[in-house]
């Protein structure tokens, strides 16, 4: 990457342990792991039946895609169209290099109306800014009203989900916050609040109402903005988003500088792309689009603070700039086997999920250890890339970013050592012949118990289990079921081109025999011999 | 240098290598649904604007004023504000009823302040489009919409929309929006799934959604 500057790594997620390690400890909180396996399910099942119903989901995509695309190569003149728009209809538009440049700005024009409070919609880029916290420093309250994010912040917690923040939580969780935690920044919950969701949303209600009727600033984010029209726009369910975009006299909107669109018909696309990926719903309830001030409606005074914070580097890969088409749908997050049982506290940081394992270290670069693991933080099963309605091909990213780590890290890295001796191993059909065999010696001392980890391979097993090896290689078995050429039949089954045996005898493929015989050992063994050798040594050279 | 010529400096040389020129990709490719007829987009509209748990109910022109009467009973609405430029005729039954009509006006001439919105039940409005595939109302906050925190604040929303005023699909209603004006997307009342995803419908925004197609 280029030499363009990172994004301060925050001092929340400087002591993150490494996903492996922090993933471990959530593999453990089974009542997480219940919750996550019930939302992703749900939202999954969801998104595809309202994705179903569009019959150029595909076209959407690529259409999607290209808008991102061009204005992304073409970011600086359409940053100037959207700043000069935005400024004829009224608005004033401010720049911040990093996150501090960006909070220092929404605290002086705060300071500026006299008020010692904001009110936000969520916005996940002043979360990763942290501008909560630098208000609070500043003597400013910062109240978050979607209601997850209230959950979030009356709990003391971080987000764990992009669409859903406070997944982690349970009814009788959320209760016990609302009604512990209320009371010391303004309405208490009602003394008889029980755990039903409605009686929940009822008390946010109550609590935030006159929070949104009082406020002087409030601070937003845009999942869009407009360059021809100088438009923004946000997204979202239960109207704290009106609330904040309409009541109070000044408005300061956080934008990063990749939210920008070059034009309204891009936005229909992603109007149509951003729900149902999102939600798993035909539309959001509610979508405000403001352009600068308009007399006698909304916030008289309009802020946009364009936000850069590690944007540029990320958008001097030529590769990995693809990750900034991300329209923070969530909808990787949900098909993800790996996020699904981690959730999404393991990542360290506001962006979760496989667009986090991307995104982070891309912004962040990749010295601290959550960061230098991210990469690592996939089974690279695809299921990210198909789900994108921006097709983020995160599965390729990631495969990047891994030989990014390991050729910044100082000394052999495990991962490369593995390499080498894999390498060494394919190189003779002898040497891996004898590896079999002797990995089979642990496969008949452990019988059919679990390998929970392997002295040497740590990271690799911290949050895994190891498949038992099996008690015999497949030439073995092959040898003991089929006579005496053990070579002539292990190169048949192992050839691509081979078919079943030549012999005109009516029987099952040697695969298809390996499938339904082998079943006690594992496949692992098998597998790896059902490649030529010769072949596999060929592409790991 | 200032941040804004920093920034713009550090992205064209991120972008350095882009050889495409701006706007190469041609026209962005319009990609909508189309509508059967005009009843068959008018039947989906209903469907989904139903679906969304809103109410939605279909008349006349003549029986605007009572639909919009019913629905106001229906939400047990004593106080109700009024855009400037609604319909009259649409109010008058609701008037008769003995419903308290407000203009957007406080006592000094000022249009209402928050807390005195927050003491109105309901809100009558007009639309400026509607969306079929997404039961979709949009709002652009003409004079027969009112500002918009006059369709946020009362608890319900009663809308009346015309039927020559429903679109099949997202790409014809951006169309046909004035985007220098505010507007306001409204599928279904205000809702949350935050907790543990059970649906809540009413949250900040109006618990009650009253669509009137009207034609």
């Amino acid at each position: 990457m280029s030499e363009l500057p990172v994004q301060a790594t925050s001092a929340t997620f400087l002591g993150m342990p490494s996903f492996q390690r922090a993933a471990k400890d959530a593999l453990a909180n089974t009542q997480q792991r219940r919750n996550l396996a019930h939302a992703t399910a749900t939202i999954r099942t969801k998104r595809a039946a309202v994705v179903g119903e569009v019959e150029g989901w595909e076209d959407l995509r690529v259409a999607g895609a290209a808008a991102k695309d061009e204005a992304l190569h073409h970011l600086p003149d359409y940053l100037e169209e959207l700043e000069a728009n935005l400024t004829a209809r009224g608005a004033t538009v401010h720049w911040a290099r990093d996150a501090a440049e960006a909070n220092q700005i929404v605290i002086d024009i705060t300071r500026a109306k006299g008020a010692d409070e904001v009110v936000k919609v969520k916005s996940m880029a002043t979360q990763e800014i942290e501008l909560n916290e630098a208000l609070e420093a500043a003597g400013i309250a910062a109240w978050e009203t979607d209601l997850a994010e209230l959950i979030v912040q009356l709990g003391h917690d971080r987000p764990s989900h992009i669409l859903v923040p406070a997944i982690h939580r349970n009814r009788a969780e959320i209760r016990e916050i609302f009604v512990r935690e209320m009371g010391g920044v303004g309405r208490a919950a009602p003394e008889d609040l029980t755990d039903e969701p409605a009686r929940l949303a009822e008390a946010a209600r109550l609590h935030l109402r006159e929070k949104f009727l009082r406020a002087k600033v409030a601070v937003s984010g845009a999942n869009f903005a407009i360059a021809d029209t100088g438009t923004l726009v946000v997204v979202e369910s239960e109207g704290n988003g009106r609330m904040c975009l309409t009541l109070p006299e000044t408005l300061i909107s956080v934008v990063g500088v990749e939210k920008v669109l070059p034009s309204l018909e891009d936005l229909s696309t992603m109007l149509q792309l951003l729900p149902r990926s999102s939600t798993g719903e035909r539309m959001n309830p509610y979508t405000s689009m403001w352009t600068g001030v308009t007399p006698g409606d909304g916030p008289q005074e309009v802020h946009v603070v364009l936000l850069d914070n590690g944007r540029s580097r990320v958008l001097a890969d030529e590769v990995g700039r693809e990750a900034l088409r991300c329209i923070r749908c969530s909808a990787c997050l949900n098909v993800c086997p790996v996020y699904e049982r981690a959730g999404g506290h393991a990542y360290g940081s506001v962006y979760p999920g496989p667009i986090g394992a991307v995104l982070n270290p891309q912004l962040r670069g990749t010295s601290s250890e959550v960061d230098k693991s991210l990469p690592y933080a996939s089974s690279l099963c695809g299921a990210c890339f198909e789900a994108c309605p921006v097709r983020i091909d995160i599965p390729a990213l990631l495969v990047k970013l891994r030989t990014q780590v390991v050729d910044e890290a100082s000394g052999r890295s495990a991962e490369a050592a593995s390499m080498k001796a894999a390498a060494w191993m394919f190189g003779d059909h002898r040497r891996m012949e004898a590896a079999q065999r002797a990995s089979t010696l642990g496969g008949r001392l452990l019988g059919g118990r679990t390998l929970r980890s392997v002295p040497g391979l740590g990271a690799w097993t911290q949050a895994r289990d190891v498949p038992t090896p099996p008690t015999q290689t497949f030439r073995q078995w092959w040898a003991s079921t089929h006579g005496d050429d053990p070579d002539a039949g292990a190169d048949e089954a192992a050839s691509p081109v081979a078919g079943p045996t030549g012999d005109g005898v009516d029987e099952a493929t040697p695969d298809e025999q390996g499938a339904t015989d082998h079943r006690t050992g594992g496949g692992t063994a098998a597998d790896a011999e059902s490649r030529d050798p010769r072949h596999t040594s060929g592409e790991s050279s | 240098m200032s941040a804004r010529e920093e920034i713009l400096a550090r992205l064209r040389s991120a972008t350095s290598d882009a050889t495409d020129e701006r706007g190469a990709r041609g026209p962005v490719p319009r990609i909508a649904a189309a509508g059967e007829s005009a009843e068959a987009t008018l039947e989906l509209f209903v469907d989904n604007v139903a679906d969304y748990r809103a109410t939605v109910v279909r008349c006349t022109p003549e029986q605007v004023g009572v639909e919009v009467a019913a629905a106001l009973a229906r939400g047990r609405a004593h106080t109700v504000v009024l855009p400037a430029d609604l319909d009259a005729a649409w109010v008058m039954p609701a008037r008769e009823a003995g419903l308290r009509l407000r203009p957007d006006e406080g006592p000094g001439g000022d249009p209402l302040t928050a807390d005195e919105l927050d003491g109105i039940d309901a809100v009558v409005t007009a639309a400026r489009v509607g969306i079929a595939t997404t039961g979709t109302i949009v709002l652009d906050h003409a004079g027969d919409q009112g500002r918009r925190a006059l369709t946020l604040v009362p608890d319900q929303h009663v809308c009346v929309i015309r039927v020559d005023q429903v679109v099949h699909d997202v790409p014809d209603a951006v169309t046909v929006v004035d985007p220098g004006r505010p507007l306001t997307w409204i599928s279904g009342p205000s809702a949350t799934s935050d907790i543990e995803l059970d649906r809540v419908e009413g949250v900040h925004g109006p618990r009650t959604l009253d669509v009137i197609v009207v034609g």
